[in-house]
């Protein structure tokens, strides 16, 4: 088996390609870095020179505007030249394959890549590629991982809980297919986080999920029941009248988020999602725009978190 | 022609023979003794002298495939791996469907005389599964069964009347069994490694599904059907129980699978990305047993040449298949030895077991048989790097690897067809 591809030598943040397998040290390390980062967007000069000079490419096969968006965001407040490629309709559609595309824009001397693919895997045969001095961050691949995402999600749980280790954690919805739940999931247990819940049918929960330190709940209500913190997830439209799922309103009676369940969590709950949502469909209008709804702060951290992972591999 | 092969241990599982002596060969054949002086003289003091392998299933890649592997690039890794005779399955481009094709194989094999060639027919008309194909005709052309390689057979109706068909002339026919819906989009094992790595599973009930339905067809048909790559230990309980109700049923299992589980998938190894899916520990534990117990009669490379292209990929789009031919022998020694079998027993599902299957008088060295042998040391270790291999496919999982068990000498038909330099 090979080495963990993400860290160097010296344990080091090399490449940022999951949260399974990084140390409790490093996820802090990313959360720290965040917190200075997060009070520079209340300034009035919100630029910091840690990577003048050096080149970021996004990198998307998949298509995105959130994410690539606030990835340049986060760039260009730490100085960088950022260059967005879609790939998804250049180079793939004239047959070039993932491999010949990175070696082409690594002889453009870039200095971090920022990968969305809709293959899992896609970011760690990149990772495999590239020279010593170039970093790979996964914004995205597949159903596999959103690394970004999931530390997004800790540090709005930290800044609002303040701490990991007595915290009852239920993500909601489409579990088989999210990335975002994986790496929430990952993130949670390594950072001592001792109730983690999954709540959906067994059609939208992957083969064997308890495996990674989750409890399965069928019936939200009972799932919800004293909650700190419950994360909402995204539904794909694809997804909603088929073989996996009937309907869509069936789908909200029982699985969607509204006041009602929500008051079976813990009275100071948080609600999170990582966007884009779907009203009415997983979550009420009322409570993603309620009093314990922490969507709009989750997009705000996500550039913190961005420069942080950006700047600690660039300094690695 | 008379060749005497002086001082090695004779291993024959057909016999149960394991001892030091001698092997006449004379006009291609083994022989008792000859009195006359031979032509040529091997010795093979230290190395042991076995029937040449017998491979069930290697794709040779001709015709269609030429980019990945060429009939002569793949003989002869064959014999480098001391295979001498390999069944190849129909799924080249166009698929072993019509006589001609397959006569063209066989013609083409025989011009480069090294190991023999057996083809499988197509057991539908371009593997569509929907018409059958002309069996009698292309059994007459030199095919020994008729198959659906790894394409899916998705209407119970024309699987009915294919085994009906064949059972009609006595014809084997060999499946994978797989369910094309349950394994639809599926790239590996639905389980523990898949869900973390978020790739598309193919559940084990995919395989025993489909293998309930075929059981039950050769009930009725009386077919004999060869199942091929069992990858699940219920797969493997399932023969068994055919087995002993007396269907006349066989299996095999592909090498990899007898050493490898879904953990090995790692970061995404698409080196790891076979058919069937590597599945769990506990299948790979009764895969191993299975085969050591007689349920699953002979282990095969399923030898898939792929470009290096097609493998440096993300893992769900890379082409299936590992390169095996020459990673047979040490492969089935390896698990020989973790079995703590004898040497005779280990080689007997390579060599005498698949001759049972493939209906062919070689795999065995007792006086009469067709001479061939493979010679081997069974301890010399080597490093498995793609500079090592003959075939033009370099993928396994296995690079990097110690291997132990080094083939010195391939004889086909009483001639050198390999000597190690």
């Amino acid at each position: 088996m090979q080495n963990n591809p993400q860290l160097n030598a010296n344990g080091e943040l090399q490449h940022l390609l999951s949260i399974e397998g990084l140390p409790r040290q490093i996820l802090v390390q990313i959360l720290d870095t965040a917190v200075p980062f997060a009070g520079l967007t209340e300034r009035e000069v919100k630029k910091v020179p840690l990577l003048r000079g050096k080149s970021v490419f996004n990198l998307f096969f998949e298509a995105s505007t959130r994410t690539r968006t606030t990835f340049e965001i986060a760039a260009k407040r730490l100085s960088a030249d950022v260059i967005n490629l879609n790939v998804a309709v250049s180079s793939q559609s004239k047959g070039e394959s993932l491999l010949d595309t990175v070696a082409n824009l690594s002889a453009m001397q870039a200095d971090i890549f920022v990968v969305r693919h809709g293959s899992s895997g896609a970011p760690y045969l990149i990772a495999r590629q590239v020279k010593p001095h170039e970093h790979v961050i996964n914004a995205g691949d597949g159903r596999h991982a959103h690394p970004t995402q999931g530390l997004l999600d800790l540090y709005t749980i930290r800044h609002y809980k303040k701490d990991f280790t007595g915290l009852t954690v239920a993500i909601v919805g489409d579990v088989l297919h999210s990335r975002v739940a994986r790496s929430l999931i990952h993130g949670l247990t390594t950072l001592g986080v001792p109730e983690v819940r999954v709540i959906g049918p067994q059609t939208l929960l992957p083969a064997g999920v308890e495996s990674l330190g989750v409890r399965v709940f069928h019936d939200m209500r009972t799932g919800l029941k004293d909650c700190d913190v419950v994360v909402m997830l995204r539904l794909q439209h694809e997804r909603m009248n088929g073989a996996l799922l009937p309907s869509a309103q069936e789908f909200f009676k029982h699985y969607g988020l509204t006041a009602d369940k929500l008051a079976l969590a813990k009275p100071d709950a948080i609600v999170m999602h990582p966007g884009p949502m779907n009203r009415g469909v997983e979550i009420d209008s009322s409570v993603a725009d309620g009093p314990h709804s922490v969507i709009l702060p989750q997009v705000t951290f996500g550039i913190a978190v961005r420069m942080a992972v950006m700047s600690i591999v660039a300094g690695n | 022609m008379k060749l005497l092969i002086k001082g090695g241990r004779v291993v024959d599982p057909a016999s149960g023979r394991d001892q030091l002596s001698d092997i006449f060969i004379s006009d291609g054949r083994v022989v008792e003794a000859f009195r006359e002086k031979p032509e040529t003289t091997i010795d093979a003091t230290g190395l042991v002298v076995a029937p040449g392998l017998i491979d069930l299933s290697a794709r040779l890649r001709e015709p269609g495939y030429e980019y990945k592997a060429t009939l002569e690039s793949e003989m002869d890794a064959a014999v480098a791996g001391g295979v001498t005779s390999l069944a190849c399955p129909p799924d080249t481009d166009p698929p072993l469907d019509e006589p001609g094709l397959v006569d063209m194989l066989r013609r083409r094999a025989k011009v480069l005389a090294r190991a023999r060639v057996y083809p499988i027919g197509a057991l539908t008309v371009k593997l569509a599964g929907e018409r059958l194909t002309e069996m009698a005709e292309l059994a007459e052309a030199g095919c020994v069964a008729f198959s659906q390689a790894n394409a899916p057979l998705p209407d119970t109706q024309v699987l009915w009347r294919a085994l009906q068909y064949a059972a009609t002339f006595g014809f084997p026919v060999w499946l994978r069994t797989e369910d094309r819906w349950l394994a639809h989009c599926g790239v590996a094992h639905d389980g523990e490694v898949a869900t973390r790595l978020g790739l598309p599973g193919i559940p084990a009930f995919a395989e025993t599904i489909a293998l309930g339905t075929v059981l039950q067809l050769v009930r009725t048909t009386g077919s004999r059907v060869h199942v091929c790559r069992l990858s699940t230990a219920i797969a493997v309980e399932m023969i068994r129980a055919a087995k002993k109700e007396g269907l006349p049923v066989s299996c095999d299992v592909g090498i990899h699978h007898v050493h490898l589980s879904e953990m090995d998938l790692g970061y995404f190894d698409a080196h790891c990305r076979l058919e069937p899916p590597l599945r769990s520990q506990r299948d790979r534990e009764a895969l191993a047993a299975g085969l050591a117990d007689g349920t699953i009669d002979c282990a095969v490379s399923d030898h898939t040449p792929v470009d290096e292209d097609q493998k440096q990929m993300p893992f769900a789009e890379a082409e299936p298949g590992a390169t095996g031919l020459e990673l047979l022998l040490p492969l089935v020694l390896k698990w020989g030895a973790e079995r703590k079998l004898p040497l005779v027993k280990t080689l007997a599902r390579i060599t005498s077991d698949a001759a049972r299957i493939l209906g062919v008088s070689s795999g065995r060295l007792e006086a009469g048989a067709p001479a061939d042998l493979v010679l081997f040391d069974p301890e010399q270790s080597w490093r498995l790097t793609p500079e090592m291999l003959r075939s033009q496919g370099k993928n396994t999982p296995f690079l990097g690897y110690e291997m132990a068990g080094r083939v010195r000498t391939t004889i086909v038909a009483g001639n050198v067809v390999y000597q190690q330099a």
